[in-house]
Order: C-alpha cells, then sequence, then structure tokens
C-alpha cells in the first residue's frame, strides 16, 4: 500500500490526488467498522492525541474525538475559553507545554489561517488542521468529497456548486481544492460582496444566480451565512439573502433534474436553506456527519502510521 | 531464489477433501457453525471449503464471512511499510455460535492472535477453532496451535511458504521458496 506523501494534514492544497484516494480507501474500511456492534479497534492504542480548540466548535470536536477514541488513542482536550490563552500565553508556549507530556499528534482550530503551517514547523509533532481561519479545514472537504462518492459513485466529472458566504469560509476553499483535485468542475455562488475578488484564478466560475447555477449542478453545498465573522454588512438583510441564495422546495422541485444537496452544519433552517430541503431525501447532510468520523479515523490512521515508535 | 513443490494440485484437493470431511465430523450440519476466512490469502481457502462441503456433502446454507485484523495487528508503526486493510464481511453476528478461522498459512500465530481480538467486535463466540492449510511447526512465537491441518512444514525462517489457488494465481499450489 502507499503512504500519504505528508506528515501533517495541514490543508487539501498540500496533498495529492493520490493521498485523498489512499484516504477513501482507507475511510471505507473504518465505516466498516463504526458499523458493528463493537466499532472500536486497538490501532493507535500507543498514542497520544491533543485537540487544542483555540476557536468554538461542536461537531468537528465531537467528530475528531469520536474518530480518536474509535481508534483507542488516548485524547486531551483543550478549549481556548478556559485556558491560559487568555493570560496572554503564545501559540508555541501553549503547545510546547501539552507536547512535554508526550503528545504524538495535535489536531488543532485556530482562528489565525496559517496557525497550522507555523506549528508544523515549529513542534516535533503530527499536525491535523481542524480549520485555521477564513483558510482550509481539509478534513471538512474531504468528508464532504467522500460523501459525494458514496452518493453519486466517483467525484470525477461530476458538477458542484458551492453557495453562500465564499469569503469567509474555509469549508470552501478546501472543498474547491478537494473537487478540483479529483476532477470535478466547481462554480461558486452568492452575494457578489461575499465572493472574494480573483477567486476566478483558482479555475472556479463565478455565477450569482442561483437557479442557474442549481440548473447546472450535480451537488449543491449550501454553506452557512457566518453572521459571527461578519464584521460589516455583506448583505441588506437576511431575508433578502434569503430570497436570493436561499433554497426552498419549491426552486429545488422546480430544477430539471434531482440534485444532491449538502450543508457543512450548523443549519441556520430558513436562512440559507429550508427545513423541508434539509429533511428531505435529496439531502444528505446527516450521511455527511458518520462519513465525518469514518474519514477522519482513516486520516488520524494514516498520519499516525508515519510516526517513528522511539524504542526503534 | 528457488522454489520447491510442497503439494502439487491433486494433493490440494486431497487435503481440501480431508479438511472438508474432518469439519463435518466435528460440526454435523453446521446449524451453529460459521466459518471465517482471514483476510487477505485465507479467503480463497475458506471459498473453496464452503464450495465443496455444499456440492460434494450437500450441507446447505453455509455461513462464510471474511475478517480483515488489519486495524487489530501488533506490529503497527513497527513494520517499514504501512499495513494495508482489506475488506471485513461479516453479515452475523457470531455470538453464541461456533467459529471456525480459516487461514492459509500458520506460521508465527500472530495473525490469529490479532484475529482473536478482531472477532470480539461481533459478539462472544461459543467456541472459536482454526483450521490452516499449511502448518509451519516450530515457529510459533505464540501459543496458537491448529485444530485441523493439511499438511505440517518444516521450514527455517529464510524461506516462505506459498499458497497457489487457481481462481487468484492460475493453478492450486504449494511452494516452498528459498531466497
Amino acid at each position: 500500500m502507499s503512504e500519504l506523501s505528508v506528515n501533517h494534514l495541514l490543508g487539501i492544497k498540500y496533498i495529492t490526488e493520490k493521498d485523498i484516494q489512499l484516504i477513501f480507501e482507507t475511510a471505507d474500511h473504518f465505516k466498516e467498522v463504526i458499523n458493528r456492534p463493537i466499532k472500536k479497534v486497538p490501532s493507535l492504542r500507543d498514542i497520544t492525541i491533543a485537540n487544542l480548540f483555540f476557536e468554538n466548535s461542536t461537531r468537528t470536536r465531537l467528530s475528531f474525538e469520536l474518530a480518536e477514541k474509535r481508534l483507542s488513542a488516548d485524547v486531551i482536550n483543550f478549549s481556548a475559553g478556559s485556558s491560559s490563552v487568555k493570560k496572554g500565553e503564545t501559540l508555541i508556549d501553549t503547545v510546547n507545554n501539552i507536547l512535554s507530556m508526550k503528545v504524538d499528534m495535535v489536531v488543532m482550530r485556530h482562528p489565525n489561517p496559517g496557525a497550522g503551517v507555523f506549528l508544523a514547523k515549529h513542534i516535533n509533532a503530527s499536525i491535523v488542521n481542524a480549520g485555521d481561519g477564513a483558510h482550509e479545514h481539509p478534513t471538512q472537504a474531504l468528508l464532504d468529497t467522500y460523501s459525494i462518492r458514496e452518493r453519486l459513485g466517483d467525484v470525477a466529472g461530476k458538477k458542484v456548486v458551492i453557495v453562500g458566504d465564499i469569503l469567509h469560509s474555509r469549508v470552501a476553499l478546501s472543498n474547491i481544492f478537494a473537487l478540483q483535485k479529483l476532477g470535478a468542475t466547481v462554480k461558486v455562488c452568492g452575494p457578489k460582496t461575499l465572493i472574494p475578488k480573483h477567486i476566478e484564478k483558482l479555475g472556479v466560475e463565478v455565477e450569482t444566480n442561483l437557479r442557474a447555477a442549481l440548473n447546472w449542478c450535480d451537488v449543491a453545498n449550501m454553506l452557512r451565512v457566518q453572521n459571527e465573522r461578519m464584521d460589516i454588512s455583506y448583505f441588506p438583510s437576511t431575508r433578502e439573502y434569503t430570497q436570493q441564495f436561499g433554497l426552498n422546495k419549491s426552486l429545488l422541485d422546480s430544477l430539471d433534474k434531482e440534485i444532491v444537496v449538502m450543508h457543512p452544519g450548523p443549519i441556520n433552517r430558513g436562512v440559507e436553506i429550508t427545513s423541508d430541503v434539509a429533511d428531505s431525501k435529496q439531502a444528505i447532510i446527516l450521511e455527511q456527519v458518520q462519513n465525518g468520523v469514518a474519514v477522519r479515523m482513516a486520516v488520524l490512521y494514516l498520519l499516525a502510521s508515519k510516526i517513528m515508535r522511539d524504542e526503534d | 531464489m528457488s522454489q520447491k513443490v510442497l503439494l502439487n494440485a491433486t494433493e490440494v484437493h486431497i487435503a481440501l477433501h480431508r479438511l472438508a470431511c474432518q469439519l463435518i465430523e466435528n460440526h454435523d450440519t453446521f446449524s451453529n457453525t460459521v466459518l471465517v476466512g482471514i483476510q487477505p490469502r485465507g479467503i480463497y481457502l475458506a471459498e473453496r471449503l464452503k464450495e465443496l462441503l455444499e456440492t460434494e456433502y450437500k450441507i446447505k446454507n453455509i455461513q462464510l464471512g471474511y475478517l480483515d485484523i488489519t486495524f487489530y495487528r501488533d506490529d503497527f508503526r513497527r513494520s517499514g511499510k504501512p499495513l494495508e486493510a482489506n475488506t471485513t464481511r461479516l453479515n452475523f453476528v457470531v455470538d453464541e455460535k461456533k467459529v471456525v478461522f480459516i487461514d492459509d498459512v500458520l506460521y508465527t500465530g500472530r495473525s490469529i492472535r490479532s484475529a482473536l481480538t478482531a472477532i470480539q467486535s461481533f459478539g462472544r463466540p461459543l467456541e472459536i477453532e482454526l483450521l490452516t492449510l499449511i502448518d509451519r511447526r516450530f515457529s510459533r512465537h505464540l501459543p496458537i496451535q491448529p485444530d485441523y491441518r493439511g499438511r505440517q512444514v518444516d521450514a527455517i525462517n529464510g524461506e516462505k511458504v506459498k499458497v497457489c489457488w487457481e481462481e487468484q494465481d492460475g493453478e492450486d499450489a504449494v511452494y516452498l521458496v528459498k531466497n
């Protein structure tokens, strides 16, 4: 079997298509494991993983923690709200303190783009980026593309539109990289104010008409409106956003074909998608959550297999 | 590299028939018995035995599963190359069942040790037996012995026992390969 070309998962940008396929194949096996009566394997029993969350997260943290526990790793959790970060400690100091407790891997979410890359240069542990600012969220992109592969058989040749707040979204950027590496075509759709300038340079087309975008695509990934990141008004009102870029059942039913609807969560029901769409058969939102655990197990397993044992 | 034939096609077939008969002696109608082929190479032997039991000995509805032991191995991060996983396909719970592990070659016993751990994820079996086509004796690292064996072989550590199956390798044969 081949192995990953990297020692850290810092972003989809840094990994190859072969790496993604390897993660998918490994995730297939873990998906079988997590559907067994006893959902645990002993592979990582001598590995300690620190989950460092310098920014709020519920599902990503739970998903990583569950993945780690299913692999029998020892887990320590840290969240910035209740720590010395508030007292002025630097990132490297915080992490080095934790590593001196013999931690092998670090899963980190941080509000600053590039925090994972910075850490990987300075400390001796395997880093998994669980979201760094508006930069990348690689495991989310992996589970999204894995879910597309599961539903549609393959990612290559598929047309995917990412709708909503592209500007503040690390999910969008990682998804664009992952989808393109796997051979899909990507469009983005949203208010002009929430589309980054020069995004065409990444090889994606911009579409401002939601109906046109949905009629074109096989898969629509509806991003959350990230009110907490919007320091100024990017659109006049939530109601206007919903009218132009919200997906409701009548719009979905009026399309030429059945498309797959995705959402990285948490959903603002009634804003980016309505409840009847979120709960419809075309939505694979809960599959995404289940696949998240399997994909994260695969990432942790494959990275851990590259950590050398001290005694050897 | 040279290789010597340990079993030719006829001898493999005789051994398969004997192993099938020995299984019938102990398991009768297989009503409470499940066969579990150990991935990757044990599944061919397991498929063969199931087919033989069903066609030649008219035993119906034999349950067969594949068990992959990769995530239970004790050499994770010890061997130079990454461990490759295979598909586990067990469509039944092994609770209160008689389980027969089937593998092609028994060498150090470490795979079977891993399989014993892995099978626990599917319930608590009534008992577990082990069937192997080739038993490399004097090479065990663990106190594990087969209940059914096709042929005992004395091979030194530098040598390798290669089991070939018609459906996979084009012929039924067992070779001793010397480097």
